[in-house]
């Protein structure tokens, strides 16, 4: 019975492992379909393979989820869209099993072979398979069926979609919260297919009913939807029917809903016309910067900027600045990183006079908050004001911050300031740099952590890009190399990766006069850690360098190297001299 | 008793009559000199929302499952099955479904601390699809398990000989994945041949399965687990059956049963100092109705009432429930006897049942000034707290339970005792009953029973000082402390309770 021919006989596995008792056989297996399918042909796929897929219902949660994926783009193998239809079965299956994840991506799958098939099919088969899932004896069928509406409905006839519009309606009032959650998440989606007229009556009434849910849970997702949904209506609709809602969502007893609302205001805003957002959405907006829960006041103070950005200056001045002067005194740290992360953006918007006026005061209490965070966050973003209002008036401010961040008894608020150096230097200029700046970058590379050290190399290296080599010979290769004569070799080591960053940024000239003597100084070292390093650096030194350097300077060292006592010495010593003969030759 | 269905249905208009309780069924019955293991001790009982099912945990780490028997001539419909009235002549009778392993014994080596395999609570989620799925928790971790019937197949038919493949392995079959593998390496181009072949390679065909039988499977789904330093004493699912909250002595925690590596701390009552520390969290349960409400209890023996609307962490309560004492009764013991061992939400939301060492009580939310109904459970062991303080009995934690209908409450004692108690108003229904065959025997017997120790096996191995165990007490009857009854479970339709002695379940019926 089982006489395969021996060039089917891999493939002839791979079928046989469908049913494997191995769960990765399973998986593999299921995951190479397409290649299974095309040597059954489509015949065969549409008779056998897909029935058999059909019944293999009750695997594991993994081997579903990859069936349900394949299945999404398994219409060339069954004959292309006139049969898309036999992927319906499988499918309609895995909708209804319990798996969260595996129930998602059947609905993807359809969603993506529905919107292939024809629109006589689609009537025939999927509109039927939709009503089915919306009537299962399972809360899982029905959670499935609402994110498949907006593909059977517009090729549906006018009968067929009063229907449909109904049974949407019976799945936004089940009995079981997480059907109504899905037909709350998945609604602008189908919205989106209806005609405007049932949208402002029917979808309208739907939206209403789930905007008054008793669970949190489904509130939260109506609000979620209320900016893709307002803007599908027309600017008055939506000004009419939506914008009641969100006000009244703002002023939600539960602090998620006011939550969900200051995340999407600003969307909404957009769908409605400036009018309204100066009668209902601003006041709407400020109540909730001053909302009495840290969450949502961190949510609204994120969008602060953005918000400004679609109002006129007067209005921000007049009605949002002031809550942004509150904000930066909050009680909760979180929310004071979350206003220093955009507030520096709102400088461009009210201008010249209105941030010397009213947000520098901010940003300077800002740049002395006591939790790091908030610091770091202002320095970030120190470009925007740069470009209305210059630097100088904060500089006197900023260097204490910067001082105090360096000396951060945290490792991570130590990266990261020294990550915003570069802009600072830009921003700053080298004059500011060179006095109060320079000591700083020195002081990091000897650092007891690692990260710091390798970060203060690497710091360096953007510093001399910025300022050219001129000024790093002068500002930055004196303390460098003084370095050398530390008794501790972990920052003779920093020393050596320094100069490796650097001779590439500084030229052949000073790299020559002035880095190499260190390098093959530091290889008479009495580490060997250090020996093996020199090593490494002279390898990476070679391409930087003239030739005739190469062969007089770089290869006796690593010779000398070579018979180094130590493995590993010579081990990179070796590996140096063969990459000194590759340049060679190739040259 | 036939008609105590009925009873129940117009207990609310005239005065109740008193249940008289049954025995129905026991499983894991000692027989006599057998001997308990440890490991078998029941610690946790949990009757599904619909009452078909029933799971306990034990404290070797097991999870057992009983599936209701009396109700299966009725598979239909599952909305009909729902709606459908049983027979009031019935009474629920439960069989062995299945049996998994869900802790085992672990060891935290950054903290040095052993952690038990022990259940310390149960609770059933919504289940879909025909698999049951339910949470399980012991001191630090939680786990979401998966019931499901699976299918044992057959495969035959394969396109390759698995007899000749078995036959020369593991050659042959080291051949068969290398193959494979070098197929899979130059799967484009091979299989751009077979594109050729328009009818498809005939000589290949999908394996044939039959089915042979159907077997339940039980599969951890998720792990939820470092969220809790101190010990886990409760989980409870939201309604909105997308969350739920574990609580330790010191913290409640939120997750989304979807997700296991995030949760979110609602509640810590942890003192800056924790010398500072006088109140513990004891219990902790959501509204059966609003998504938004939980309770929690305290070793203080108040009970907060939260609503997770109005603040992220939700450190102040939106009402506290406490009852003050009466002056001048102080002791050395009040603290610790009015700390409360269990709350529960009646079916209907608007009332609390709590546990402390002598009583229970029953709140409505609505009124906090004090419980609208007090029972003593065990009031004649107050004389004895110097006694039950030296055996640390007095910290056992009870348990106790509502009655679907609201009218009822249970909960246990020692001497494997537990007691009903009518709270329906003008009710003076107490019963004592007895987990054992013969549930009412207690009642007749009080003032002559001989004693409990010739009915307890002689040959148990007991944890403690075997004479300070029990106690005479006016009676002449003795009260054994290490035979307690601490977990029971009232069906949720039906007057049917489920309780723990020991190692045995044993259900009653009214």
């Amino acid at each position: 019975m089982s006489t395969v021919e021996a060039p089917l006989y891999p493939i002839a596995v791979l079928i046989d492992e469908l049913k494997n008792d191995d769960i990765q056989l399973r998986l593999d297996s299921i995951r190479r379909l397409s290649t299974i399918a095309r040597a059954l042909g489509e015949e065969r796929t549409r008779s056998e393979l897909i029935p058999f897929l059909s019944e293999n219902n009750d695997d594991d949660d993994e081997v579903l989820l990859a069936m349900a994926e394949e299945l999404g783009v398994f219409i060339p193998y069954v004959g292309g869209v006139e049969h898309a239809h036999v992927l319906l079965t499988p499918l309609e299956t895995l909708c209804t099993v319990e798996e969260t994840c595996v129930r998602d991506k059947a609905v993807e799958s359809l969603c993506k072979i529905g919107s292939q098939m024809r629109e006589n099919d689609l009537i025939e088969w999927f509109t039927p398979l939709v009503k089915r899932l919306a009537a299962g004896e399972w809360f899982t069928a029905r959670v499935s069926a609402c994110g498949l509406f907006h593909i059977a409905y517009p090729s549906a006839p006018e009968t067929l979609k009063t229907e449909l519009r109904s049974i949407y309606g019976q799945l936004c009032q089940d009995d079981m919260p997480m059907v109504r959650r899905s037909a709350a998440s998945n609604l602008w989606k189908f919205a989106g297919t209806v005609e405007s007229a049932h949208l402002k009556a029917d979808i309208m009434q739907m939206f209403e009913d789930l905007t008054q849910d008793d669970q949190d849970t489904v509130r939260l997702l109506a609000v979620e939807g209320c900016a893709a949904l307002g803007k599908l209506l027309e600017p008055q609709d939506c000004a009419a029917r939506i914008l009641p809602v969100i006000v009244t969502f703002s002023q939600d007893k539960s602090w998620r809903v006011r939550y969900m609302v200051a995340n999407q205001l600003y969307e909404l805003c957009e769908a409605v016309g400036p009018e309204p957002i100066r009668t209902d959405l601003l006041p709407a907006y400020v109540r909730l910067l001053r909302d009495n829960e840290a969450e949502v006041r961190i949510a609204a103070a994120g969008k602060v900027t953005k918000f400004c950005q679609i109002l006129s200056p007067e209005l921000a001045i007049q009605h949002i600045l002031p809550c942004v002067k509150e904000l930066s005194l909050d009680s909760s740290q979180h929310v004071r990183a979350a206003l220093a992360s955009v507030v520096m953006g709102m400088a461009p918007v009210l201008g010249k006079d209105a941030t010397i006026e009213q947000l520098l005061p901010i940003f300077l209490s800002l740049l002395k908050d006591e939790f790091p965070d908030v610091r770091l966050n202002i320095i970030s973003k120190l470009d925007q004001v740069n470009q209305v209002i210059g630097i100088d008036l904060l500089s006197q401010s900023l260097l204490p911050a910067i001082v105090e961040l360096a000396e951060d008894r945290h490792w991570r608020v130590r990266l990261a300031i020294i990550e915003y150096i570069p802009l600072l230097a830009n921003q700053l200029g080298v004059g500011f740099f060179d006095d109060k700046l320079g000591g700083l970058c020195m002081q990091w590379l000897q650092d007891k952590v690692y990260s710091i050290r390798d970060a203060a190399a690497n710091n360096l290296k953007r510093l001399a890009e910025e300022f050219g080599p001129d000024w790093a010979m002068q500002h930055i290769i004196p303390q460098v190399l003084e370095i050398a004569n530390d008794s501790h070799y972990l920052h003779r080591m920093t020393l050596l990766r320094a100069i490796s960053l650097l001779g590439p940024v500084l030229g052949s000239e000073i790299t020559r006069s002035k880095l190499l003597p260190v390098v093959v100084n530091a290889s008479k070292d009495r580490v060997p850690n250090i020996k093996f390093n020199v090593a490494k650096v002279l390898q990476s030194l070679i391409s930087v360098v003239d030739q005739s350097v190469v062969e007089k300077t770089i290869r006796p060292c690593l010779v000398e190297l070579s018979e180094d006592p130590d493995v590993d010495v010579r081990y990179f010593a070796v590996q140096g001299l063969q990459s000194i003969d590759q340049v060679t030759m190739s040259s | 008793m036939n008609n105590g269905g009925a009873e129940a249905a117009v207990a609310p208009v005239g005065g109740p009559q008193p249940l008289e309780w049954k025995f129905s069924q026991v499983f894991g019955e000692r027989t006599a000199g057998e001997e308990i293991q440890d490991v078998d001790i029941i610690s946790a009982i949990e009757f599904n929302r619909t009452g078909d099912h029933l799971a306990t945990g034990d404290r070797g780490g097991r999870v057992v499952l009983f599936e209701r028997t009396d109700t299966q001539d009725h598979v239909g419909h599952r909305r009909d099955l729902e709606k459908m009235d049983y027979p009031i002549n019935r009474h629920p009778l439960f069989r062995y479904k299945t049996e998994f392993q869900s802790h085992e014994p672990e060891f935290d080596y950054l903290k040095s601390l052993e952690i038990e395999e022990k259940i310390n609570k149960i609770r059933w989620c919504q289940s879909a699809y025909g698999a049951l799925s339910l949470l399980s928790t012991n001191d630090k971790t939680i786990k979401f398990w998966k019931v499901q019937e699976k299918q044992v197949k057959k495969v035959c038919d394969l396109n390759v000989d698995s007899t000749k493949a078995m036959g020369n392995d593991p050659i042959v079959g080291s051949s068969i994945s290398t193959s494979s593998k070098q197929y899979m390496a130059n799967g484009g181009c091979t299989s751009n041949d077979f594109s050729l072949l328009s009818g498809g390679l005939p000589s290949l065909r999908l394996p044939m399965v039959t089915t042979l039988e159907t077997n339940l499977m039980a599969r951890c789904r998720r792990i939820y687990s470092h969220a809790h330093d101190y010990h886990i004493n409760s989980i409870s699912n939201n309604s909105d059956g997308e969350t739920f909250i574990s609580a330790d002595d010191l913290r409640i925690n939120l997750w989304n049963l979807e997700i296991s590596n995030q949760s979110f701390n609602i509640v810590d009552v942890k003192p800056a100092n924790m010398e500072d520390l006088t109140e513990v969290i004891t219990s902790a349960e959501f509204h059966p109705i609003h998504c938004n409400m939980l309770a929690y209890s305290s070793s203080k023996g108040s009970i907060r009432l939260i609503d997770m609307r109005q603040s992220a962490l939700c450190d102040t309560h939106s009402k506290l429930f406490e009852e003050q004492e009466a002056p001048g009764s102080r002791s050395f013991f009040t603290d610790i006897i009015a700390s409360i061992s269990d709350i529960k939400f009646a079916k209907d939301g608007r009332h609390i049942l709590s546990r402390d060492y002598l009583t229970l009580k029953l709140w409505d939310i609505n009124m906090d000034s004090g419980p609208v109904a007090t029972f003593q459970v065990h009031e004649y062991l107050r004389p004895k707290l110097c006694d039950l303080y030296e055996n640390d009995s007095i910290f056992d934690k009870f348990e106790c339970c509502l009655s679907g209908d609201g009218l009822r409450v249970a909960t246990g004692s020692y001497s494997n005792l537990f007691r009903v108690f009518g709270c329906s108003e003008g009710s003076k229904e107490a019963t004592t009953l007895e987990a054992n065959k013969n549930p009412m025997r207690r009642q007749g017997l009080t003032a002559s029973r001989p004693s409990r120790s010739l009915a307890s096996p002689s040959g148990v191995v007991r944890r403690g000082k075997g004479a300070d165990n029990s106690a005479v007490d006016a009676n002449g009857n003795t009260f054994d402390f290490t035979t307690k009854l601490l977990h029971l479970a009232w069906h949720p339709t039906e007057n049917s309770i489920a309780c723990a002695a020991s190692n045995s379940l044993y259900m009653y019926y009214a």
